[in-house]
């Protein structure tokens, strides 16, 4: 397997979806290959940063305002 | 995130489906559940589109209004939260054309840069990286950094990455094909990832330790996962 091809399988590995045989296959290049294996091991961990790390808060105080607002307007609406 | 990637199987209704019906039927109080449930996701998913805060703010209402007016139109087989989103991603584009006035905006824009489309940086990051960092330290660090990229880059990875939705969602929600939402997330997830190295990597020659335990021992004491 070739540094390309890795590439090419790095979504389907970060998500999981590859068979078993090409898996291998992607552990033996790993094992060979520094620079893939640091491709695969922060890019999995950027992802997890932004799945667990609120960027976009909405604050309580806001939220209650915004919640408020949509449904009066939906009963308005109706 | 959990209520999107629903364990529940094909015959198994989703909890939504319930709420639309007794929405469909006039009850208003079922309609207040459901945009309490997804009201957090819908802001997001509006300020990674907009970058802007009273947008944001602008599109949560208004897309929670459009999908009560609208939901007539609304299939039950689809699911009402996918939907939701694309009425919102499909609001806040508006609010982004509007922001550029004369400019038409899509998400098919700005996306010829190479930029991340090979990895260059390879140096490994510091195990648990963000704990180098205070809460809004870091919350600005993604920021910045996603801000960074492409919108028609950006969104994919909002919706894909951050919110959950499944790659073949991501493309019905975007009305993209699958192989393009691929081709985005993996370039979005490549140049996100060669940012953030900047930020993350493991400093490199590391000066004696002078009895500062918080180093090396902290980060062998963290807990995998958080
Ligand atoms: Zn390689």
């Amino acid at each position: 397997m070739t540094c390309t091809e890795f590439l090419q399988l790095l979504d389907d590995l970060i998500d999981d979806a590859v068979s078993t045989t090409l898996r291998s296959e992607v552990e033996q290049h790993l094992q060979k290959c520094g620079h893939c294996e640091v491709v695969f091991n922060t890019t999995r961990k950027t992802i997890e940063i932004y799945r667990c790390h609120e960027i976009y808060e909405l604050p309580a105080d806001l939220r209650e305002r915004l919640h408020t607002a949509i449904m009066d307007r939906c009963r308005r609406s109706c | 995130m959990s209520t999107i990637q629903s364990i529940a199987g094909q015959n198994e209704q989703h909890p939504d489906v319930a709420l639309v019906e007794r929405v469909k039927a006039g009850d208003v109080s079922a309609y207040d559940e459901l945009v309490r449930k997804y009201e957090r996701q819908i802001f997001r998913i509006a300020q990674h589109i907009t970058q802007n805060r009273e947008d944001a703010e602008d599109v949560m209402q208004d897309a929670f209004l459009k999908a009560y007016e609208k939901l007539d139109q609304f299939q039950g087989n689809a699911k009402f939260y996918t939907w939701l989103v694309r009425i919102a991603v499909n609001e806040s584009l508006m609010r982004l054309r509007k922001r550029r006035t004369g400019k038409m905006v899509s998400i098919d824009e700005d996306l010829k840069t190479e930029e991340g489309s090979v990895p260059r940086d390879f140096a490994d990051w510091a195990p648990n990286p963000e704990q180098n960092y205070n809460q809004s330290e870091l919350a600005g660090i993604l920021r910045k950094t996603i801000q960074g990229l492409p919108h028609g880059f950006r969104v994919v990875f909002a919706l894909r990455d951050v919110e959950g939705l499944s790659t073949e969602e991501t493309a019905e929600t975007l009305g993209l094909s699958v192989p393009a939402v691929k081709s985005r997330l993996l370039r979005a997830r490549l140049q996100l990832r060669e940012r953030l190295s900047r930020y993350f990597k493991r400093k490199t020659a590391p000066t004696a330790q002078h009895g500062a335990p918080s180093g090396i021992d902290g980060a062998l004491a963290q807990p995998k996962g958080n």
